[in-house]
């Protein structure tokens, strides 16, 4: 059968046909998918996990334990869950493990963009990248046997085109492999000093074999066409390329590209009279041929930073005419992405702007968003989790520096579990007066509402315990006077909390508690709700503008509100000194 | 031949699933597809697109300036905002609908008031219309971003294929009936 299916969807469908029994992943574009279709397959256990490095420690157990057993996540991920990814290295596998990387060039939706493929040579553990859906199926199997095969962790290295493009997949049958027999080894399983420093001269031994087999694997290959140029590439990059030389040059497809094939780039090489090296992001494949002694065009023309697409590499490496194509005069408006409207988020935000002398130290998720314009509300993003710990350091010199600055650490429930929560141990036994308040609105709600723990839904679909935000607060020793938990969509209430945290002296927390008006229930429940305007009263102040709700305008002199977008929240009906907002519906 | 086709607008319109109608028909209809689409942080009211290329073998998923046969906008301002990747000669099909984004809900931007008239004496192919009101005309507002498909597929002139069938074999059996008539009406704009 075929069937049109992204990156992510064929991951996952490989994974099953390849007989995979665990997954585990914590959400992140555009690795997300990934998790998300592997559920729909119940031979394999999928969990989404409370951060990456518990993911891949889950996979990790279950490798040993003897299943085939695959974890992903965004490219940032990986830097959370690097470390059992080095020492697994070190450990090899029972049954085959795969560690899933989604990088984000031209950073989509992400902090930064880091090229992961550098991991693989730093770890020592095999990569492999795969340019379309197709591949990302069949280059799953290859990664299984390879991880087995070698005793090795297998990197599988996507971008966003690569997890988030569409292309037509072949679907097979799954083949049962079955969980193998686990046997105690604590040579191979305990790394105390004494075992990893045998177990360093076995790595060092497998890259050897690794590379004997990358220059001889069907998944680096060699097509043969105009021999004037060759042209090395991998991923994304080798579409990108096929698209702009066609059969004009010939090209070296890199799908395993840690260890690289030495042996294949210097027959390629000889071959073809100028060799260009296409690739996304930093020189990674470039450095290495160079250091093959050969000589080669790549990052001088093609750039490091950001995303490339076909006509960037045009323009870098052809004499072209630039196509024929319109322009208009028209001033086009910025549209950057925004709270949405009836976001649960924006009451406590509006309640913080009224101290234009906080400093929020915010943090990742749709509440990042309250750095926007007209709420203001963020003053640092750093990583998951950085907002309450960065709150801390924050707070701690500015006390040096003899300044009374008033930290807010603003942080979500998805990312609270994540890792807020040693931030804020650090903050209650440091004790650093500052204020952090979590978001929770139920759902993981950046990444598109995948469960988390304090949801009380798996990612299978079963009931789960409720992790309780306020329990845990409180063991971990804020003072039960410094809590306070507020509907963020009544205002009095989240606005005394507010005034109360900000002449705080101890470490002290707000919870908010609303789910995110995107939930499918959320809406359904909401749907006759909307609030309107009274032209007779409405004195055209514009107060309610300044809650930043996309569903209400100013338009040919009057405000209105979109009843389609607007869920009856109220905030704005709340700001209005002039009763002009009315709610229809309950 | 390679054709490219470029969806533009705004977070929440609905282009994921016309561009995923388009490619399932494309695919029935033999040809090669890709498809890009973006999602996360950008789909929170943002501007956003979704590319689809089809031929009989399709290499990069990406369109580039001056690349797009057809540029479908849900949202005006974004046809303005995306015209560059109009080839010479390809069809504009434009939504005449207004989303305002946060800079113009709070006056630090305004809303253009030239765009259609700019787009008209600029384009030769283009179409203009209110699918919103053509789409409550048929009885659910919720179907305007099938309306534009249907007008995008006459622009390909693909109109002649089974897109009924299509739509039967995607979309609940509830939803077939409006979603037909939707892409009919589009058809016949
Ligand atoms: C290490 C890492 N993992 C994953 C992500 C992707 N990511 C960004 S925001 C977010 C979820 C935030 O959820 P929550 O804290 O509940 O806030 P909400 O979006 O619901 O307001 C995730 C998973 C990331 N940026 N960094």
């Amino acid at each position: 059968m075929r069937k049109i299916m992204s990156g992510d969807e064929a991951i996952a469908r490989g994974a099953y046909e390849a007989g995979c029994t665990v997954a585990a992943a914590y959400p992140g574009t555009p690795s997300t998918e990934i998790l998300e279709n592997m559920a729909q397959y119940k031979e394999i256990y999928s969990e989404w996990s409370p951060n990456e490095k518990v993911a891949v420690e889950v996979a990790c157990g279950a490798s040993i334990a003897g299943a085939r057993s695959i974890c992903a996540m965004k490219h940032v991920g990986l830097n959370v869950a690097a470390d059992p990814m080095f020492t697994m290295a070190y450990e090899g596998v029972n049954g085959g493990l795969i560690i899933v990387t989604a990088d984000d060039p031209g950073m989509h939706s992400s902090q930064n963009e880091q090229d992961n493929r550098y991991y693989a040579p730093h770890a020592k553990v095999a990569m492999i990248e795969p340019s379309d859906s197709q591949e990302c199926k069949d280059f799953v199997k290859y990664a299984f046997e390879i991880s087995e095969k070698f005793d090795t962790v297998v990197l599988f290295r996507i971008t966003t085109r690569i997890a988030h493009s569409k292309s037509i997949v072949e679907l097979k049958e799954r083949c049962e492999v079955g969980v193998k027999e686990y046997k105690k080894d604590v040579k191979k399983y305990v790394m105390i000093p004494a075992h990893s420093r045998v177990k360093h001269y076995e790595v060092e031994e497998r890259l050897a074999r690794l590379q004997n087999y990358s220059n001889n694997c069907p998944l680096n290959r060699i097509e043969w066409g105009d021999k004037k140029i060759g042209i090395i590439t991998s991923g994304i990059s080798y579409q990108y390329a096929k698209e702009v030389f066609g059969d004009s040059a010939s090209y070296l497809k890199i799908g395993m590209s840690y260890p690289l094939p030495d042996k294949m780039i210097q027959k390629f090489a000889k071959a073809v009279d100028k060799v260009y090296i296409i690739e996304e992001n930093d020189p990674y494949l470039e450095t290495y041929v160079k250091s093959l002694g050969i000589e080669c065009i790549g990052k001088e023309f093609i750039p490091i930073c950001g995303e490339l697409n076909p006509d960037i590499i045009r323009r870098a490496l052809l004499p072209t005419e630039e196509k024929k194509s319109y322009s208009v005069d028209v001033k086009v408006p910025s549209r950057p992405p925004v709270l949405c409207p009836g976001c649960p988020h924006r009451g406590l935000f509006f309640a913080m702007s009224k101290y234009k002398d906080i400093i929020a130290t915010s943090d990742i998720g749709c509440y990042t968003l309250g750095m926007m314009p007209p709420l203001n509300i963020a003053d640092t993003v750093i990583c998951m989790g950085a907002s309450i710990s960065a709150g801390v350091g924050f707070k701690k010199a500015s006390e040096k520096a003899g300044r009374d600055s008033k930290v807010f650490g603003i942080i979500g429930d998805s990312t609270f579990f994540h890792s807020g929560i040693t931030g804020l141990i650090d903050a209650v036994y440091n004790k650093a007066p500052m204020v952090t308040v979590i978001l929770d609105n139920r759902i993981t709600g950046m990444t598109g509402h995948q469960e988390n723990p304090g949801t009380g839904k798996t990612l299978m679909g079963e009931d789960a315990p409720i992790i309780d935000i306020e329990s845990i607060v409180k063991a971990v020793g804020v003072k039960e006077e410094n809590i306070r938990i507020v509907d963020p969509y009544k205002l009095e209430e989240t606005q005394r909390a507010v005034d109360d945290a900000y002449k705080a002296t101890e470490p002290f927390v707000i919870i908010t508690k609303q789910p995110c008006a995107l939930i499918k229930e959320v809406q359904k429940r909401r749907a006759n709700m909307y609030c309107k305007i009274n032209d007779e009263k409405c004195k055209k102040c514009k107060a309610c503008l300044r809650i930043g709700c996309p569903a209400i305008a100013f338009k040919n002199g009057k405000i209105v509100i979109d009843r389609s977008m607007c869920n009856g929240c109220t905030l704005c009906q709340q700001v209005c000194k002039f009763d002009a907002i009315e709610k229809v519906g309950e | 031949m390679t054709k490219s086709i470029l969806f533009v607008g705004v977070g929440g319109q609905g282009i994921i699933l016309a561009s995923k109608i388009l490619t399932e028909g494309l695919i029935k209809f033999g040809y090669d597809v890709k498809m890009s689409e973006v999602h996360g942080m950008a789909q929170r009211g943002g501007s956003v697109t979704t590319q689809v290329r089809f031929g009989e073998k399709v290499y990069s998923p990406l369109i580039g300036v001056g690349e797009a046969d057809v540029l479908v906008a849900f949202e005006k301002v974004e046809a303005a905002r995306w015209i560059s990747y109009l080839k010479e000669g390809g069809s504009l099909v434009v939504n005449d609908y207004e989303i305002y984004s946060m800079p113009v809900l709070i006056g630090q931007e305004q809303y253009p008031q030239n765009t259609l008239d700019e787009l008209k004496s600029k384009v030769e192919n283009l179409k203009i219309f209110s699918a919103a009101e053509v789409a409550q005309d048929l009885g659910n507002i919720k179907t305007q971003n099938i309306v534009l498909l249907g007008a995008l597929i006459k622009a390909l002139g693909l109109e002649n294929l089974d897109w009924e069938g299509v739509i039967k074999d995607n979309l609940p059996e509830k939803m077939q009936e409006i979603n037909i008539k939707a892409i009919k009406a589009g058809m016949n704009i």
